[in-house]
């Protein structure tokens, strides 16, 4: 009966976003290919807070500003090389490739740090304490980029490779090297998780400590570096997000990460919380519909249809798209 | 009652049981914060030499008070975690707004109301209720934390909504000239400042039933000192409802509901009455906050009603002990000093500090260096991040924890002792 609202509603919305499609096609292409790069990147930070909750039902607002450290720890990262704004040289290319793993990896640390200092002591305690402490960290994050460079808009040097040789339009449809690089590196980093989730032994670890974390310690599992685990990895992830999107818009401030984690956050739970896939095709979604609403109900709204969104699903589905329903404990 | 003449007999200190409420932990603050609340006017004024800025900043915290007391049935009795709680206070701030100003004459209804205040305290309770009851009825089916991220979504909606919406709320450049709440007449006396006792009646207020008509009056107009006495009286007020909630049916089965509440279903409560009750409460409670605000702050913005403020007023009901309303109080001003008092006032005494010390050349701007006094206004969120932290890791019950919740965590780290205890041999 519920899920019948949810079906007619995604109908309704299928079928409004088709007269939009066959009206102007080229104008709904050029706006899903936007989307798509936008979700990409929401879907990164998605899937952290999605592994975290999985783990230990922690809404951890301190995410979202791990993914702008990424970004801020880059750019002075990427400070020390030699690059060119002006076109993309080899020294561009090499910079690019070391930072990367290099923020990825110090993100994880920070995290992991996080980790240990703020949640880990609180485990035991009442379950609104380590969200507390979570703000906390959110509210000391942000100090730190605030003051290291203050409320401004701080510059990521625009290094990918951009100008008329690498643009494209296929049919009309306005294509950037960028758009390819966000979604190209979103799907690799994606592909790679849910190998390392399936496969490898951590991975199970991880899986079986979400789902009962009693049991999982009696099998032999250790809980703590397990959890540390999830944290480093969803950090990697933050962290090559913060990149990601300081590459592609070339601007960053300090508290980015609280819209941003808001909107990835709503991503995690559309497409059902603690689930990866879910996590990252929640996170798609989101910025394909956000795009589209920039564009076909105006930019002011995007809120509201964002976090309208978030409490129908939630009502008429609440194990978001792919979540599983779980019996109540 | 039974023996009335034994009462009598009793000495008025036993009468109030006045030993063994010092001694309970509870009444001992209840009666240093009324105490504080009764001197601190006074105090202030003759510290201060007449200045009134004390008061004032005390009145604002009173807002705060109130938003925790509420938010802590929600949270604190009923256990439900809600992280929208500003988007209420916002609706009962705009029903005050736009009732009692010459709002809705520029609106597309082209009529002014100008409904007198205490009438609107009411209205507002009961329009954030009805608003907690609507998003609540759909969402408290769900379990605990889908409610959080429901609120979430709602509390973020309403401000862009009064943003997106000039045309009734003004958007961006708020709502102004809000009617002041007004009395028939008013008593000062040297507890104000003033040198004798008196009875004002220094205004003329619109007649609430012809609302043409002029009628003498005493306007709270910007008078701190009547605002703090309106607050405190509404902050005892509040806590009296909200403890005897507590100590009623409807608390208990509260309590039920956050300890288990597959159990307290089975026990023949109706857990979604209940839960519902509990948010609708909390909600109007924050709607009766929203009306003192609007009508204090003569002022109504959308500035002042995003995430922010929800997280403030759940800091100041974690930290105060969840669940035990005098700690509330006590978080709740303890958060408000150190953000509207503490904070602020550390970049120029870091200033003056350096001065002294002969570091004053800190305190000059230089190529990177914003100067101390900057440099420490951008410490703020750092530090405020780091207080929050420490407390939580510190005491991560809460300053004042809730007997019931003390005896349950206890019980708690005892079986956690246990299982820890059991595993030790076996590795």
């Amino acid at each position: 009966m519920v899920d019948f609202g949810f079906y007619i509603i995604c109908g309704a919305a299928v079928v409004l976003l088709a007269t939009q499609a066959v009206s102007n096609p080229t104008a709904f292409v050029q706006i899903t290919v936007f989307g798509l790069a936008d979700g990409a990147m929401y879907a990164l930070v998605a899937l952290g807070y999605t592994m975290v909750y999985g783990i230990i039902e922690l809404i951890n607002f301190a995410h979202g500003d791990v993914f702008t450290l990424g970004g801020y720890i880059s750019a002075a990262i990427l400070g020390f090389f030699a690059i060119n704004e002006g076109s993309f040289t080899a020294v561009n290319l090499i910079a690019i490739v070391l930072v990367f793993p290099v923020v990825m990896l110090i993100m994880g640390g920070i995290n992991i740090t996080i980790e240990r200092v703020a949640y880990r002591p609180l485990r035991n305690a009442p379950r609104l304490a380590p969200l507390i402490t979570a703000i906390g960290m959110s509210f000391v994050l942000e100090g730190i980029m605030f003051l290291w460079h203050g409320p401004a808009t701080v510059h990521f040097p625009d290094i990918l490779p951009h100008g008329p040789q690498f643009q494209t339009t296929i049919g009309g449809v306005f294509v950037t090297f960028k758009d390819g690089f966000v979604m190209v590196t979103a799907v690799v980093l994606v592909t790679l998780l849910a190998i390392f989730i399936n496969r490898t032994k951590l991975g199970k670890a991880m899986r079986a400590t979400a789902q009962d974390r009693d049991a999982a310690q009696l099998m032999g599992i250790n809980i703590n570096r397990t959890i540390a685990a999830t944290f480093f990895i969803g950090a990697l992830l933050a962290g090559a997000g913060g990149m990601i999107w300081g590459l592609y818009f070339n601007n960053l401030f300090y508290n980015l990460g609280f819209r941003t984690g808001l909107v990835a956050f709503t991503s995690a739970v559309f497409g059902g919380i603690g689930n990866i896939p879910g996590a990252a095709i929640g996170g798609v979604l989101i910025g394909l519909i956000a795009a589209y609403s920039d564009s076909y109900i105006g930019s002011k709204w995007t809120e509201v249809v964002i976090f309208g969104i978030l409490i129908g699903v939630l009502v008429l589905r609440p194990t978001g798209l792919l979540g599983m329903r779980v019996p109540e404990k | 009652m039974t023996e009335p003449t034994a009462v009598k007999r009793l000495s008025l200190m036993a009468r109030l049981h006045l030993r063994e409420r010092i001694r309970d932990r509870d009444q001992a603050i209840y009666g240093i914060l009324f105490l504080g609340a009764l001197v601190f006017p006074m105090a202030t004024l003759f510290i201060t030499g007449g200045s009134t800025a004390y008061i004032s900043q005390a009145a604002h915290a009173g807002t705060w008070v109130l938003l925790a007391i509420g938010l802590n049935v929600v949270v604190g009795f009923a256990g439900l975690l809600d992280l929208g709680y500003a988007a209420f206070f916002a609706i009962g701030a705009y029903t005050y707004a736009l009732f009692a100003s010459s709002q809705l004459g520029t609106s597309p209804l082209h009529h002014n109301f100008h409904l007198p205040f205490f009438l609107m305290l009411i209205i507002g309770m009961l329009v954030a209720a009805s608003f907690g009851a609507l998003l609540g009825f759909p969402t408290l089916r769900l379990r605990g934390d889908y409610l959080a991220i429901v609120t979430l979504g709602f509390g973020e909606i309403v401000p862009v909504l009064s943003y997106n919406l000039p045309q009734w709320t003004g958007g961006i450049n708020a709502i102004g000239g809000i009617d002041q709440p007004w009395l028939p007449a008013w008593i000062t006396g040297p507890w104000a400042g003033a040198n004798s006792v008196s009875i004002i009646q220094d205004a003329t207020c619109r007649n609430p039933l012809a609302q043409t008509q002029f009628i003498p009056c005493f306007s709270f107009g910007f008078d701190p000192v009547a605002y703090y006495v309106l607050i405190v009286i509404l902050i005892i007020g509040a806590v009296i409802l909200v403890s005897n909630l507590y100590r009623s049916r409807l608390g208990r089965a509260w309590m039920a509901i956050r300890e288990d509440e597959t159990a307290a279903a089975a026990m023949g409560i109706n857990t979604v009455t209940t839960k519902l009750l509990a948010f609708a409460i909390g909600a109007s409670f924050s709607g009766f906050a929203g009306a003192y605000y609007g009508a204090s702050f003569d002022l109504v913005s959308p500035d002042d009603f995003l995430f922010v403020v929800s997280i403030t007023v759940l800091v100041m009901v974690v930290l105060g002990g969840m669940g035990n309303i005098s700690g509330v109080i006590v978080g709740a001003l303890v958060i408000y000093f150190i953000l509207n008092t503490l904070l602020p006032s550390l970049a120029s005494n870091a200033e003056s500090l350096a001065n002294s010390i002969g570091l004053g050349s800190l305190n000059t701007q230089k190529g990177d260096w914003p100067g101390l006094y900057g440099e420490v206004q951008r410490l703020q969120f750092l530090l405020f991040g780091l207080i929050l932290v420490m407390i939580m890791l510190l005491r991560p019950q809460g300053l004042f924890p809730s007997r019931v919740r003390e005896q349950e965590l206890k019980h708690d780290a005892v079986v956690e002792e246990e299982t820890v205890a059991e595993q030790v041999p076996s590795r």
